[in-house]
């Protein structure tokens, strides 16, 4: 085995990025943001309703929240279905209480599935974002162009119905990206894309059918990678989204409007024994008074007519 | 190569005085979306394009090192820059901004997405090469420190290190002070670059919470400052901007840097200030202290 000889060939050695998606931005560097009402933190919840098939494959890698044991894998299906019939709804009432509205990221086999479930999502104003089609179903490199294109309109379309909302963002699962995907989606009316974890603010993505935005949603205060990946504590979980904000909103005194951005698998905090961190982390944030919780559509707007 | 051969054998109690010193040390990084393929190593986890690895490394760069470097000012500490060189290309205004405080460049390689497993001598010098005069112009500084990108080696990468001129390298981690490095030529010093306080082996290899992260920082921190009383230590914490300046990360860390700072018997070095105060003072004593204690097995 040697390094061939063009190993240390960089064609892409250049100012700013190693692609054409976006330019090289400094985020202290930009103009400074203002939210609706003066808000120094405009709150965005993205909970996540998945369907995992029984029979799930996990090509070409098994998304985080796959089926673990041998089939029939009855654990760990019936424990991320116990999120949708029952983790979501403990979800719902503790953001009804502080009248956060979420933008809730929908696998199209959940909503195809459970209309009921997106009917309570749409009754109380929470915003209906795509999630892909299901768990098993990761957009990569390997698919074809157009199995793709069928996915990603094969999905929305789902969504549009069951929902009669726009679909304005997409969640990739796994957050997994073919080169295309973001063409494809944007071709297909949506507006921002929450996959990518560069950035705490929206910024613009150029596709090959116009421009759409990321959106931010760290993965690293997932509660899933906190809690299930990091086995950190609740009342370690509680504090870190506490961390997260109390930096943010000092921040935003000093350079403008910022965002903090939870994301939630209810089959994860929806448990009896977690809510209660999530809770007492609203608590915190809702307490301070400059805080503007709305959904991911309205944050954008908000952002792109500045 | 035996692993021990390229280090003398020499412990703790019979090292010989010098001070307290302390590096710090940072890694703006630049991870490829796309690069070619090593035959040893692959560069992403997932099938490429990995959006969420690759984007969480580029936030370092867009978010994370700014806030780390307001964190650093305010514990007037320098950074001694493990820099992956092409940054120099792509993010001046991060390269600018390490200088306007004085801080160090030394090399991380070219990419941390290029990896010296498997190369020839000649592309291996080539590398190196880049290194050297990448940051001679960008920083005007001489390239004298040495971390291999993404911890990959060949055989005889620390020989030509030496060779060319550099001083130290971070690539050793078997001690708590500066250390000679057996070389074909040339007088290197190892300067303890500590794994353990890593952030990146804290939390994403350790799962480590912030505040556990900081409470590691401060009790190695505890006892590295009582031994050096006897003989100076060095604490080295190094830090990537991508996990270090996350929000939820930022303020617990500062807490623990600030601590460190608080104490009057540090000396906040630079690696290459650490290496010319060892290579001056104690390098040679070194050396002679590790013939009687005789080689490794």
């Amino acid at each position: 085995m040697s390094v061939p000889l063009d190993y240390l060939e960089y064609a892409k050695r250049r100012y700013g990025m190693d692609h054409e998606r976006y330019p090289w931005s400094m985020l202290p560097r930009r103009n400074k943001v203002s939210w609706p009402g003066g808000a120094r933190i405009a709150l965005m919840v993205v909970p996540a309703l998945e369907w995992f098939p029984l029979d799930m494959k996990g090509k070409p890698f098994k998304p985080p929240g796959a089926m673990v044991t041998p089939y029939p894998d009855l654990r760990h299906y019936t424990l991320r279905d116990y999120g949708n019939r029952v983790g979501i709804f403990r979800v719902m009432k503790a953001l009804d209480r502080f009248g956060i509205r979420a933008s809730v990221a929908v696998n199209a086999a959940v909503a195809a599935r459970h209309p009921s479930l997106i009917a309570s999502c749409v009754e109380r104003g929470w915003e209906v974002m795509a999630n892909g089609l299901d768990m098993e179903h990761l957009h990569y490199a390997g698919l074809p162009a157009a199995e793709e294109q069928r996915l990603v309109e094969e999905t929305l379309a789902i969504l549009r119905r069951v929902s009669g909302q726009k679909i304005r963002g997409w969640l990739s699962p796994a957050r997994s990206e073919s080169s295309a995907t973001l063409d494809l989606i944007r071709a297909a009316g949506i507006d921002y894309v929450c996959d990518w974890v560069n950035d705490d603010m929206p910024y613009a993505m150029q596709t090959a059918s116009g421009t759409l935005h990321a959106m931010p949603l760290p993965n690293d205060i997932d509660d899933h990678t906190l809690l299930i990946q990091s086995r950190h504590s609740e009342d370690q979980y509680t504090r870190q989204i506490c961390d997260q904000f109390d930096v943010l909103h000092a921040e935003a005194a000093r350079e403008g409007g910022r965002i903090l951005a939870l994301s939630l698998h209810p089959w994860v905090i929806g448990q009896p024994y977690r809510i209660g961190a999530l809770e007492r982390a609203l608590t915190h944030v809702m307490n301070r008074g400059d805080v503007w919780p709305a959904t991911a559509s309205e944050i954008l707007d908000a952002f792109t007519a500045q | 190569m035996a692993p021990g051969s390229r280090y003398c054998s020499i412990t703790s109690t019979s090292a010989p005085n010098q001070l307290v010193p302390r590096g710090q040390v940072d890694k703006p990084e630049f991870y490829e979306l796309a690069p070619p393929a090593n035959p040893i190593r692959g560069a992403w986890p997932r099938p490429a394009p990995d959006v969420l690895n690759y984007s969480y490394r580029d936030y370092g760069n867009r978010v994370g090192f700014w806030r780390m470097l307001e964190t650093f000012d305010r514990c007037s500490v320098r950074g001694s820059v493990s820099l992956n060189v092409a940054v120099c290309q792509h993010h001046p205004e991060v390269i600018e901004a390490c200088a306007a405080r004085g801080w160090e460049f030394y090399s991380h390689g070219t990419y941390n997405t290029r990896y010296l497993f498997e190369m020839s001598e000649a592309q291996e010098r080539a590398l190196i090469q880049d290194s050297i005069d990448t940051i001679k112009q960008h920083t005007g500084q001489k390239l004298d420190g040495w971390l291999a990108p993404a911890l990959t080696y060949t055989e005889r990468t620390l020989d030509l290190i030496g060779e060319m001129g550099l001083t130290y390298c971070c690539d050793l981690f078997h001690d708590d002070q500066p250390c000679p490095v057996k070389t074909r030529s040339g007088r290197l010093a190892s300067i303890p670059y500590s794994l353990e306080m890593n952030d990146a082996i804290a939390f994403s290899v350790n799962a480590l919470s912030p505040h556990a992260y900081a409470d590691i920082i401060k009790r190695q921190f505890d006892r590295l400052y009582e031994e050096g009383a006897e003989s100076g230590t060095v604490m080295c914490i190094p830090l990537h901007p991508y996990l270090i300046g996350q929000p939820y990360r930022i303020a617990v860390f500062e807490e623990a840097l600030a601590y460190i700072t608080r104490h009057d018997k540090v000396w906040l070095a630079t690696g290459r200030e650490i290496a010319q105060h060892f290579l001056t003072h104690d390098f040679d004593s070194f050396v002679r202290a590790s013939e009687t204690v005789g080689e490794s097995p």
